[in-house]
């Protein structure tokens, strides 16, 4: 600091190291996302783009061609995030709060047990679960069968009333590392001696976890929801490698993804239609942006935070 | 995380050398999604060629058939198409050429020895520009293992009742599975059944062009009736037929797990690779005895030119063999069930591919009646087929309901079928 005394001149350098990330993001991400909005206001006419406003996004909302697969696609999502929140993150907080204890053994093998799904690619989870489920080759109605209970088998990819439900539960495996990881390291910030003043009060076992831990990684469940939220709603890739572009049977997994990346790109005879695909996308970030910005202000600043 | 780097290096790897191909200068590319010919065209079709044409290289570069569309439009788009483009019939093919990504093969010396109706997949609604030279048509009807036919005892079926009869035979001894076909990846229920054994119904060509110029409706008899019929073989399917894909269908026959295949000729080279039994082959049973005969003889393939391309010369080159006597011959008998479209007759070797084409001669042909015109509009009606042929199949739909749906989604956007 022997130089405290000059002028501030202006600091190049903050520029220089931000101008990495910002190039970077610019060109990936604000570019694309912005060309995809303004291509959501263009119509394909004898190969020339037109400005037609809104009329996409009516077309979306209520033409009963685009509008049924539409809000299908979007109840499905809805559904499918609903089951992510109601086994996924309850789940992952139970097994961080199992792994937190200190008298469990092995616990290093299990959380790794438990992260592994989460690194594999979607082709192959998708893929290993096609075959588990298998009518045909699966070792699901094997084992069934091993225990007596064949009958409780069915082909569940291929029915309308399951085959969303077991892709939920496909993708909840294959993710329950991530809430799990998150909530284990916040448990594990959670000063011993709070733990014992409470425990001076009588506060032990469940009633510990109940009372103390659980309201000090609420902001860290807020987090996850929230996370969960977005990646749900962006979903695409298991659908995909398990069912297809068509997202069958009759619809029945189809979820914003797989309907934007079947619009846009085209499936069999159908054409890609670039811009009622880019409205899908569009509808989808407003979807997700109306979403965390409720987050950020409905729940996000009620949420107390503890300093140690 | 091991698993994790071994990706990235593989995928890596792969790019790689995909980069490093197209960075080639003599080396023109072909794109199609003909991905299980791989082997065909890397050891008996592209050294033929190469052996004759010193200078250039070929290099077949598939794509999933499902992806291919798709992910030929992204890369026309972004200019890394191949030079040579495996052109779908119709609509898809169409798009392309008047969006002026294929050239136009109009003056090709080849296209000399093709038939107008060959080369009318790949024209131009007015006929005045053809942009891909025709390869071959695929015939559909049903393959059947022999043995399993001989050891039950049954008779090639020529009638619906006579088709149903068997099946309900090969169902009643339990040893096979009737019919090899699933519902999950629904292109097999309209492709390999509805237009399998519809074309017996509408009556080929005379209800496929009534639907396009409007004076048949998709409500009408035939092909509700057509829908009926297929209603029927749910009951013939595997378990869990609903979660059955293309593969595994394809699998559960030639592992001799299953009786009858709805097939299209396509798959007879995969089948002979794969069957260890004797296989033949029915035509589509008529609905009623004596009837005429309708077949869906569907021109499927066919090769253009990227108009980006930056060896024209060569490429055309190729194109030129393509439409030779030469190539027609190799490429029907390396690959059995692909038809040439050809003038020059050429005789086929594989006795499965024979009973196929031998059915030209007692029955019409025709081909799959949405791939012309009729799949340009939202809701298309390809797609919607597929799904309402599963639908039928699996019964959450009755035929009646499905037609309706497909002539209302039809009738939204295709003015002839307004009134």
């Amino acid at each position: 600091m022997q130089n405290a005394e000059r002028k501030p001149r202006f600091k190049w350098h903050i520029l220089v190291f931000l101008a990495p990330a910002v190039l970077v993001y610019t060109a990936i991400m604000i570019i694309p996302i912005f060309d995809t909005l303004r291509m959501s206001f263009f119509a394909d006419v004898d190969n020339n783009q037109v400005f037609v406003g809104w009329q996409n996004f009516k077309m979306l909302f209520g033409d009963e061609r685009w509008a049924d697969h539409f809000w299908n696609a979007l109840k499905n999502n809805s559904w499918f995030f609903m089951i992510h929140m109601l086994v996924q993150n309850p789940v992952g907080i139970m097994l961080a709060a199992i792994l937190s204890s200190p008298k469990l053994r092995f616990a290093a093998a299990y959380r790794t047990v438990v992260i592994v799904p989460a690194i594999l690619s979607f082709v192959i989870v998708g893929f290993a679960w096609k075959l588990i489920l298998s009518p045909l080759w699966g070792i699901a109605p094997w084992l069934l069968d091993s225990v007596g209970l064949k009958s409780l088998f069915a082909p569940w990819l291929g029915k309308e009333e399951y085959a969303l439900t077991t892709l939920s539960l496909i993708s909840v495996w294959q993710f329950i590392g991530i809430p799990m990881l998150l909530i284990y390291a916040a448990l594990l910030s959670i000063p011993e001696e709070v733990l014992e003043a409470g425990e001076c009060d009588g506060l032990t076992g469940f009633s510990a976890f109940w009372k103390i831990k659980l309201p000090l990684i609420l902001p860290s469940i807020g987090i996850i929801s929230i996370l969960t939220f977005v990646g749900n709603f962006n979903a695409f890739d298991l659908i995909y490698a398990a069912q297809g572009a068509l997202a069958g049977p009759n619809y029945s997994t189809d979820i914003l993804g797989t309907f934007m990346y079947r619009t846009f790109f085209g499936n069999q005879l159908q054409l890609g239609d670039v811009n009622m695909g880019a409205t899908i996308a569009s509808a989808m970030f407003g979807i997700i942006l109306v979403g965390v910005c409720l987050y950020l202000f409905a729940i996000q600043r009620r949420l107390r935070r503890y300093q140690f | 995380m091991k698993l994790k780097l071994g990706l990235a290096l593989m995928a890596t790897t792969i790019l790689g050398t995909a980069f490093a191909a197209t960075a080639e200068d003599v080396t023109i590319s072909i794109e199609s999604w003909r991905s299980e010919d791989l082997s065909i065209w890397q050891d008996k079709i592209i050294p033929a060629f190469e052996a004759s044409h010193p200078g250039i290289k070929v290099k077949f570069t598939p794509t999933a058939p499902g992806e291919y569309n798709a992910a030929l439009n992204s890369k026309l788009e972004g200019g890394v198409a191949g030079d040579l483009i495996t052109c779908r019939p119709f609509d898809q093919s169409l798009g392309i050429y008047e969006k002026g990504q294929l050239a136009d093969l109009t003056d090709l010396d080849a296209m000399k020895n093709f038939a107008d109706v060959a080369k009318s997949a790949w024209s131009t609604d007015d006929g005045a520009h053809t942009f891909c030279v025709p390869m071959a048509s695929v015939i559909h009807g049903f393959i059947y293992n022999k043995d399993a036919f001989k050891e039950l005892g049954l008779e090639v079926p020529q009638t619906e009742d006579e088709f149903f009869a068997v099946l309900d035979k090969i169902k009643a001894d339990g040893n096979y599975i009737p019919m090899a076909m699933g519902t999950h990846d629904e292109w097999e229920s309209n492709t390999m059944g509805y237009y399998n054994i519809g074309s017996n119904y509408w009556k080929g060509e005379e209800g496929r062009l009534a639907i396009i110029n409007g004076t048949q409706k998709l409500t009408d008899k035939p092909w509700v009736d057509a829908f009926k019929s297929l209603a029927k073989w749910g009951a013939y399917l595997g378990d869990g037929y609903e979660a059955q894909t293309y593969p595994d269908s394809q699998n559960l026959f030639t592992l001799g797990r299953a009786a009858i295949y709805p097939a299209g000729s396509w798959e007879i080279s995969g089948f002979n690779a794969q069957a260890d039994f004797e296989m033949g082959a029915f035509k589509p049973p008529v609905p009623v005895a004596g009837q005429d005969c309708y077949i869906s003889d569907h021109t499927d393939i066919g090769m253009g030119m990227n108009a980006a391309s930056k060896h024209p010369a060569e490429t055309k080159e190729f194109l030129n063999w393509v439409g030779s006597p030469e190539f027609a011959s190799l490429y029907s008998n390396a690959l059995p069930g692909f038809f040439s479209l050809s003038n020059e007759p050429v005789t086929l070797e594989d006795p499965l591919a024979q009973e196929f084409v031998s059915w030209r001669k007692d029955c019409h042909s025709t081909i799959r009646p949405t791939y012309q015109i009729l799949s340009r509009g939202t809701p298309n009606l390809e797609t919607e087929m597929g799904n309402a042929s599963a639908n039928v199949i699996k019964g959450t739909e009755t035929p009646e309901a499905a037609a309706a749906r497909l002539q209302k989604g039809l009738a939204s956007w295709y003015a002839p079928q307004q009134n």
